[in-house]
């Protein structure tokens, strides 16, 4: 039987505050365990949390940033349980008044464009590490870490609306661009600013209620979320097809076995006893500061896309590359801005650029050639000064001695001939070293026109100009 | 045998003495915060001989009347050497040198701060409460830190694990709690004056049962910022003294916004010991009708009755008004402070710091075996109830409903309000009870708070002061209870009463 894959997300990303939520230790990652604590993070006798505005300005960005409703009136609540790297037994999280509802963003799949929507976007606390003996050498004990303890998150949840592991996937790209855009997060998952969560069930085609869902954690790549939509979908496919029932439960995935294995399961779920923190009065955001904020948010992935496309005329796939990244963007544009043509920049750094740039696993960001320099490599080849092949030569030059690209060109002698009369001596001395060709040529077999430009290419050590060269061989030949 | 507060009896030696060797005979103990500041700015005595005094007063009777849990002498006399100094230099503050207890769930930085529990008894405090900061800025002396019902939960102090204290005016009878090491402490003169918390009357009440002034500032007045919580939304923290223009000065003091409480209240703090000064012709007395019914000790309704007459008499209109929902308090308040306490109480699960029981095997033993070893009966009976109560599936017919009720309670003010300044009642149904007389029937100690819960529960201030003794010799206690942030009227009413009466000046023969 055939069924019908129903996934949502639960995106928790870090906010790009300084400090933590509710007091003013450093957020830094990478620091000696602990490091990053005081009595508020550390949830001693007595202490009470105040409120980071910066934190609550990110989460408004974020909700601005997804078409979420920013609320007027929210609130925080305490999520009752205990665990050791949870040092006040609860967390300050926000459930009954979340700060944003009702969002959406945009995916494309295979060229289909598809609105999924945003349930709800809250505030809360990261809890802190626990490092378990073994891994120190030390059997028998745990230790703590507690420098992630009050870090402020967002969590991000969508509307099961999700239906292949493709869109899951294209919806957390679309949403880390959106969340770095809109300078909210810096999404590194590495760092673990940014995870997810999916809540996947199946349901035979055309019932309108969902099946049984299991809710996959430990998600800490965009190949593993794929590979355990993948891996959950099949799984749930054969229980059912077996005549049995999916357990509602909390699954973790093994990406070293590339499996999903029961955590918990519901029986065993937490009663978390949510209610108001007494500890904080209710987060109050006028509507002057909503659109105080508005105005500040730039330009979205989705946004440039469209403009891209109609401003610049560059294919729709040119432009989801180029605004996957906001870095990427900017280089492009600015490249444009200083004179390039649109596609030629589009080509090259989709191309040339990010292919030496991956190769060194450097992003955009770290790219040796300014864009100012880009586009006068870029201007040079619009003005046919040198062909690609030669731009080919002059950018990995560039590349590696942050030279110029004029100055290269005239170092190495490599401007581009253009002039008719030099071209045309060239091409009658490969006229005339092949005879057999040329007489070949005008009986019709047009295929050797390639072997003509070649031989003139290779005469001219790659700098005659190739629409040049087409034309006079045909001048001359027919 | 009741004497004046200042030992008036020892003032009047030979006027042929020095005027330094004339205070030496002053008992020192016995002295107010405004006359041990006229003193030690007159340098009639220095901080250091104050403190001494005091803690002489402590060794003495202590033994009789676990006020203290520990003393922090070292400290306090460091900060009186620090204070005769400054004094030296002129320097003027308002309690400079004066020796001050608190209530051991407030944090002082480097003393232990043990709630009354045994799951804290270890526990040294890194940091000053925001109060703790202010009093030191004030020039205080810390003596020590007072017993409590374990994390402010009980109304006798039975309930500390440090063992209970005796009300000083009857050894065999309870200060009242939870803050009844402090109201123990100021009556039986081991202190000038005390720092308590009040959750549902636990500043009150004790103040009540001893004979002395408490006051529970209106939520937000004052900063929780490192008092350990009970019930977040209902805690305060306010001064015991020996006199209500001693409150008025403590509360100068602590009160105010603190950037680290986003409780505290952005609201004016006018000069409470100014206020003192108006008299209060004009203003009018509520009398609330559900607060004289039949749990009444006869005794006690009629000093109340002849307090408002005094009232009547400084020129105060009394007038009927009524708190209609008074009896749903008492059920309000346990759902609602059962269910913060739940969550407070939640981090004393021996990971980090406090008790933690060895005999544990896996994590859900660690945390079971050292709560079940670490808390109290009466903890736990609330831990439980609150966790209860916030359950899933009973969320909506407890603590919502808990919700509604207190705010009907908050609206009975705001009405009684509109007719009258001030509210008079009793404090307590009763004088001060022995013990044990309780311990075996909660509901029966949780009705000794019916009247000091609903000032908690609505936010607004309420003091008690004495203003009679029952036929046995015990204090009866006055509470007056105002609007939001109207500190200076009951300030105000309390004092222009003090100014008219004695009871405040009587203190127990020990
Ligand atoms: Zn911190």
């Amino acid at each position: 039987m055939d069924y019908e894959l129903v996934i949502g997300l639960e995106v928790h990303t870090q906010m790009k505050t300084k400090t933590k939520i509710f007091c003013s230790c450093s957020t830094a990652f990478g620091r000696s365990p602990n490091e990053n604590t005081c009595p508020v993070c550390l949830g001693l006798p007595g202490v009470l949390p105040v409120l980071n505005k910066q934190a609550l300005e990110y989460a408004i960005r974020a909700c601005l940033a997804t078409h979420s409703e920013v609320q007027e009136i929210s609130q925080f609540d305490r999520k009752n349980y205990f665990y050791p790297d949870l040092p006040k037994g609860y967390q300050i999280s926000q459930f009954a008044l979340p700060i944003g509802l009702r969002g959406h963003l945009d995916i494309q799949v295979d060229g289909v464009q598809k609105r999924i929507g945003i349930t709800r976007i809250h505030m809360e606390e990261d809890a802190g590490k626990l490092i378990h003996g073994e891994n120190l050498g030390v059997s028998g004990k745990s230790y703590i870490d507690f420098n992630r303890t009050g870090v402020p998150l967002i969590e991000i949840v969508s509307e099961p609306e999700l239906r292949s592991a493709e869109e899951a996937k294209a919806y957390l790209i679309e949403l880390r661009s959106i969340l770095q855009y809109a300078d909210v997060s810096d999404c590194n998952m590495e760092e673990g600013s940014f995870r997810c969560d999916a809540n996947v069930s199946l349901r035979p085609w055309g019932q309108e209620e969902f099946g049984t869902r299991t809710e996959l954690k430990n998600l800490n790549s965009f190949r593993f979320i794929q590979k355990a939509i993948e891996y959950e979908t099949d799984r749930q496919a054969k229980i059912l097809n077996q005549g049995e029932k999916v357990i509602q439960e909390t699954r973790l995935y093994d990406s070293d076995k590339g499996i999903t294995f029961s955590m918990r399961s519901k029986e065993e779920a937490h009663d978390y006893r949510y209610f108001p923190e007494p500890d904080l009065p209710p987060i109050v955001v006028n509507s002057e500061w909503i659109e105080r904020t508005r105005s500040t948010i730039p330009e979205l992935p989705e946004e440039k896309r469209q403009r891209y496309v109609a401003e610049f005329k560059i294919p729709e796939y040119d432009a989801g590359v180029l605004t996957a990244e906001q870095d990427l963007a900017h280089y492009f544009e600015n490249c444009v801005s200083e004179g390039a043509i649109p596609k030629t920049a589009s080509n090259w750094i989709m191309g040339d650029l990010l292919g030496r740039l991956n190769k060194e696993g450097l992003g955009i960001s770290n790219c040796p050639i300014p864009a100012i320099a880009m586009a006068e490599l870029f201007k040079l080849i619009d003005k046919q000064t040198i062909s690609g092949k030669i731009a080919k030569t002059v950018f990995e030059d560039m590349y590696s001695t942050g030279k110029p690209a004029e100055q290269i060109i005239q170092e190495k002698g490599l401007v581009q001939i253009s002039d008719t009369g030099a071209l045309e001596k060239l091409v009658q001395e490969v006229i005339d070293a092949n005879p057999g060709q040329a007489e070949e040529f005008r009986n019709g077999k047009d295929k050797l026109m390639g072997f003509f430009v070649g031989q003139v290419m290779k005469a001219s050590k790659g700098q005659a100009n190739p629409e040049l060269v087409n034309k006079i061989i045909k001048e001359k030949l027919t | 045998m009741a004497r004046n507060r200042t030992g008036s009896e020892s003032l009047n030696v030979s006027s042929a003495r020095s005027q330094r060797f004339l205070f030496s005979n002053i008992i020192m103990h016995r002295l107010t915060i405004e006359q041990a500041v006229e003193g030690l700015q007159a340098r009639k005595f220095s901080s250091a001989e104050l403190t001494q005094a005091i803690y002489d007063r402590i060794d003495k009777i202590e033994g009789s009347v676990s006020a203290y849990i520990h003393l922090t002498r070292e400290m306090a006399q460091q900060q009186a050497q620090d204070a005769d100094r400054l004094i030296a230099q002129g320097e003027k503050k308002p309690l400079l040198g004066v020796p001050i207890a608190l209530k051991d769930l407030i944090c002082a930085q480097g003393t232990r701060t043990t709630c009354g529990s045994k799951i804290l008894n270890d526990f040294v405090s890194p940091y000053d409460a925001t109060v703790v900061r202010r009093l030191k800025d004030a020039g205080a002396v810390l003596i020590g830190k007072t017993n409590m019902d374990e994390f402010g939960m009980g109304s006798s102090t039975e309930n500390s694990w440090h063992g209970t204290s005796k009300n000083p005016w009857n050894l065999e009878r309870t200060p009242g709690g939870s803050s009844g090491g402090s109201a123990v402490a100021v009556s039986a003169n081991e202190c000038i004056a005390a720092l308590g918390s009040d959750t549902g009357g636990s500043i009150r009440q004790p103040a009540s049962f001893c004979g002395i002034t408490g006051l529970k500032p209106t939520y937000g007045r004052v900063s929780r910022f490192g008092l350990i919580a009970y019930a977040s939304s209902l805690d305060q923290i306010g001064p015991m003294t020996k006199t209500v223009a001693d409150s008025a000065i403590m509360l100068n003091v602590i009160c105010g916004k603190d950037p680290k409480d986003s409780t505290s209240a952005e609201v004016a703090v006018p000069d409470f010991s100014q206020a003192l000064r108006q008299d209060v012709k004009g203003m009018r007395v509520g009398l609330p009708s559900e607060y004289f019914t039949s749990g009444l000790d006869p005794e006690v309704e009629e000093s109340i009755r002849k307090s408002a007459k005094t009232l009547e008499s400084l020129g105060m209109e009394i007038v009927d008004v009524s708190l209609p929902h008074l009896e749903y308090a008492v059920a309000c308040y346990y759902i609602v402070a059962c269910a913060e306490a739940s969550a407070n109480l939640s981090r004393y699960d021996g990971v980090k710091y406090g008790y933690r029981s060895e005999r544990s095997e896996t994590l859900m033993d660690m945390y079971s075996n050292t709560r079940e070893e670490g808390f109290g009966k009466e903890v736990k009976r609330r831990i439980l109830l609150g966790t209860f109560v916030l359950s899933s599936g009973y969320y909506d017919a407890y603590y919502l409903k808990g919700q509604k009720v207190r705010t009907l309670i908050k609206n009975d003010f705001e009405n009684a309000f509109k007719q009258c300044d001030v509210i008079a009642s009793p404090t307590a149904p009763a004088p001060a009870f022995k013990f044990n007389e309780k311990t075996g029937d909660p509901l029966q100690m949780y009705l000794s708070d019916i009247y000091t819960i609903s000032a908690n529960l609505a936010g607004v201030p309420g003091m008690s002061i004495p203003c009679g003794q029952s036929s046995t010799g015990l204090p009866i206690g006055l509470q007056l209870m105002a609007k939001h942030f109207d500190e200076e009227t009951l300030l105000r009413v309390g004092h222009q009463y003090q100014q008219n009466t004695d009871h405040h000046l009587k203190f127990p023969s020990l």
